[in-house]
């Protein structure tokens, strides 16, 4: 669906913005204006990393993500955590115990992503050896990744894996089980999964790669974290055997976990999204050679770095690595998991040209050509001043018919500057009791009334005057 | 008459790390006009040899890359030491850069020979001791 394509749960929380600049000068996609005041997202742009909400001091940006009261909504439910979830608590050795702790919390079933993951790195090896006059190959499992490639990395589209995300594998099986074991329809049984970051959350909705996604809901892991505190105080003799993912699995939480799992030499892991579009450059101008496999997560640290997390991401990874310290390296092989008929994508992931700027090649030679004469005129200080990231950003935006040039402060000062002199000129070398002639007043007046209007008009582009603000979206 | 448009690179001579800044400013522009990949792909590839071969061989120069509706024209000018042999220079593998370049990973002698085979023309002017300049087009 069209209007979906560019679904977002990064959102703005207006009451809270107070208009300054920090967001706008780090969204790796320069998807955010401020304009009368308040930041703008812009839908098409955005790829729901999360940054902002990282950078935002006022706590405006925010993850929009479903209540864990969606629990309620369906016959059975199947908890899908994240491995990510584990690395939030402290001197935790043993994976049943947050498990039992969700079934405690109100589940019916936990399967968890990790499981899953160890499936998804078997048939990763299958398909990169099956096709590895392609590699390298770019890893598709952080949805932030698939939409900055689709937006700005149009060559690299057909290099990423088109193989589901282990969270994605994981509701399939999960849902194949529950239906198994209970005899309800499909829309009786949940599937809700136990997020580390807002991406995930717009996957659910609008996912890449497939149709549909088996995921029905999907909650944070920083609101299920303490709720599940008071229901890991048990005996663990007590403990239903339910974990069932091996080193890999829950590797993959970590930033370089997924590469682990291909048991490959010749990789990339990078992390960060400053990081990630450092390498995606390169990677399109064929400057790195030699590589199998490019793991990218856009969160530091991996996906323990997500902004729904409540640990510290670098202490989460290590506490990772001492989980699965005496862990066997895999506990799942494709051939007992006969729920899962096909990991691979079944929809391509098309190239959307958002930051192009006209709709013919001819039309948008000519707005570039505006764009750089524009740029010319504006200072260079990326200041940030007239909303947009950079003066070649404004001038962009000017030129697809967001903005003005006295957006800009300097060009604004200059026009007043030159309105202010007008006036003068006709004022200053005037004896005091000579009277304006008809014209010069006409002209005087239309000076003011220019600099009334420019005044008012400042900070204000056009269109957004007449726009309706976007409302608190939450 | 077909609109052209003309983005000017100055290229600093000996920094390597700076090295590829213009090919990836172009690269952005061509996306913002709707080039295709391929043709993107081609210019990001030959320009970026085109730079190192600057940085590495001749201290620095400028670059110009043209648009029009039927082509990318690149334009690498540098008032370096020229080029003794260009049949020498093309051939793959041949390099002349200095041996601490090549610890570097640069110097592999494929510059030209890539610059060619990525361009749909190319062409070559130099004078010894006064400089080279390098007209590349890709066809759209």
């Amino acid at each position: 669906m069209d209007n979906n394509k560019f679904m977002r749960s990064v959102r703005l929380k207006e009451s809270a913005c107070q208009g300054c600049i920090n967001c706008i000068k780090h969204c790796p996609t320069q998807a955010i204006r401020v304009h009368n005041g308040k930041a703008h997202i812009i839908d098409k742009f955005c790829i729901d990393c999360g940054r902002c909400i990282r950078y935002c001091p006022h706590h405006a940006k925010i993850a929009v993500y479903d209540p864990l009261s969606v629990i309620n909504n369906f016959k059975y439910t199947v908890a899908l955590p994240a491995p990510s979830l584990y690395a939030q608590y402290n001197n935790l050795f043993n994976v049943d115990i947050v498990l039992n702790a969700l079934l405690k919390l109100g589940f019916d079933d936990v399967y968890e992503v990790s499981a899953a993951a160890e499936l998804v790195s078997e048939a990763s090896r299958e398909y990169i050896k099956e096709h590895i006059e392609e590699a390298p190959f770019i890893s598709s499992a952080c949805p932030s990744v698939i939409r900055l490639i689709r937006v700005k990395f149009p060559s690299l589209i057909s290099r990423l894996l088109p193989i589901k995300a282990p969270v994605e594998v994981a509701a399939e099986i999960a849902r194949a089980r529950a239906m198994r074991k209970t005899g309800l329809k499909s829309e009786e049984i949940g599937i809700i999964f136990i997020s580390p970051c807002p991406s995930k959350v717009s996957y659910a909705k609008s996912p890449l790669g497939i149709e549909k996604s088996n995921i029905d809901n999907v909650v944070a892991i920083k609101d299920v974290y303490p709720l599940l505190l008071p229901h890991m105080r048990h005996d663990e003799s007590q403990l239903i055997p339910l974990s069932r993912s091996g080193r890999i699995g829950i590797g993959w939480s970590n930033a370089g976990g997924e590469v682990a799992g291909l048991l490959a030499d010749n990789y990339l892991a990078a992390d960060g999204i400053v990081n990630i579009l450092r390498v995606l450059e390169e990677l399109e101008d064929e400057k790195l050679h030699g590589l199998t496999f490019v793991e990218l997560s856009a969160c530091s640290g991996g996906c323990v770095g997500g902004t729904l997390t409540v640990e510290n991401a670098y202490i989460a990874a290590t506490k990772t690595k001492r989980l699965v310290k005496y862990q066997p390296v895999s506990k799942n092989h494709l051939a007992d998991n006969p729920e899962v008929t096909d990991l691979h994508w079944a929809d391509n992931v098309e190239y959307e040209p958002v930051f192009r700027l006209g709709n013919t090649f001819k039309e948008s030679l000519k707005m570039m050509s505006d764009v750089e004469d524009l740029t010319a005129r504006f200072p260079g200080l990326d200041c940030g001043s007239c909303g947009a990231p950079t003066c070649q950003t404004l001038a962009e935006d000017i030129v697809r018919g967001d903005a003005t040039p006295n957006d800009c402060i300097y060009v604004f000062r200059a026009n007043i500057a030159d309105l202010s002199r007008k006036i003068e000129d006709l004022t200053v070398n005037r004896k005091n009791d000579q009277i304006f002639s008809a014209g010069d007043s006409e002209l005087l007046g239309s000076y003011i009334r220019t600099l009334t209007a420019e005044l008012a008009s400042f900070g204000v582009p056009a269109h957004a005057r007449k726009e309706v603000s976007d409302k608190d979206e939450t | 008459m077909s609109e052209q448009l003309t983005f000017t690179y100055s290229i600093d001579g000996d920094d390597f790390t700076r090295a590829g800044e213009a090919s990836s400013s172009v690269k952005n522009k061509l996306k913002m006009l709707g080039v295709s990949s391929e043709a993107i792909r081609k210019v990001a590839i030959a320009m970026y040899e085109g730079e190192i071969n600057m940085v590495i061989h001749a201290d620095g120069g400028t670059i110009d890359v043209s648009v029009s509706d039927d082509d990318i024209t690149m334009v690498l000018a540098d008032k370096g030491p020229g080029i003794p042999d260009i049949d020498k220079a093309m051939q793959e593998g041949y390099s002349t850069a200095r041996e601490e370049v090549r610890s570097l990973g640069f110097g592999a002698g494929m510059g030209l020979p890539n610059m060619k085979r990525f361009t749909d023309e190319m062409q070559i002017d130099t004078v010894l001791g006064e400089g080279t300049t390098i007209t590349m087009k890709v066809h759209l």
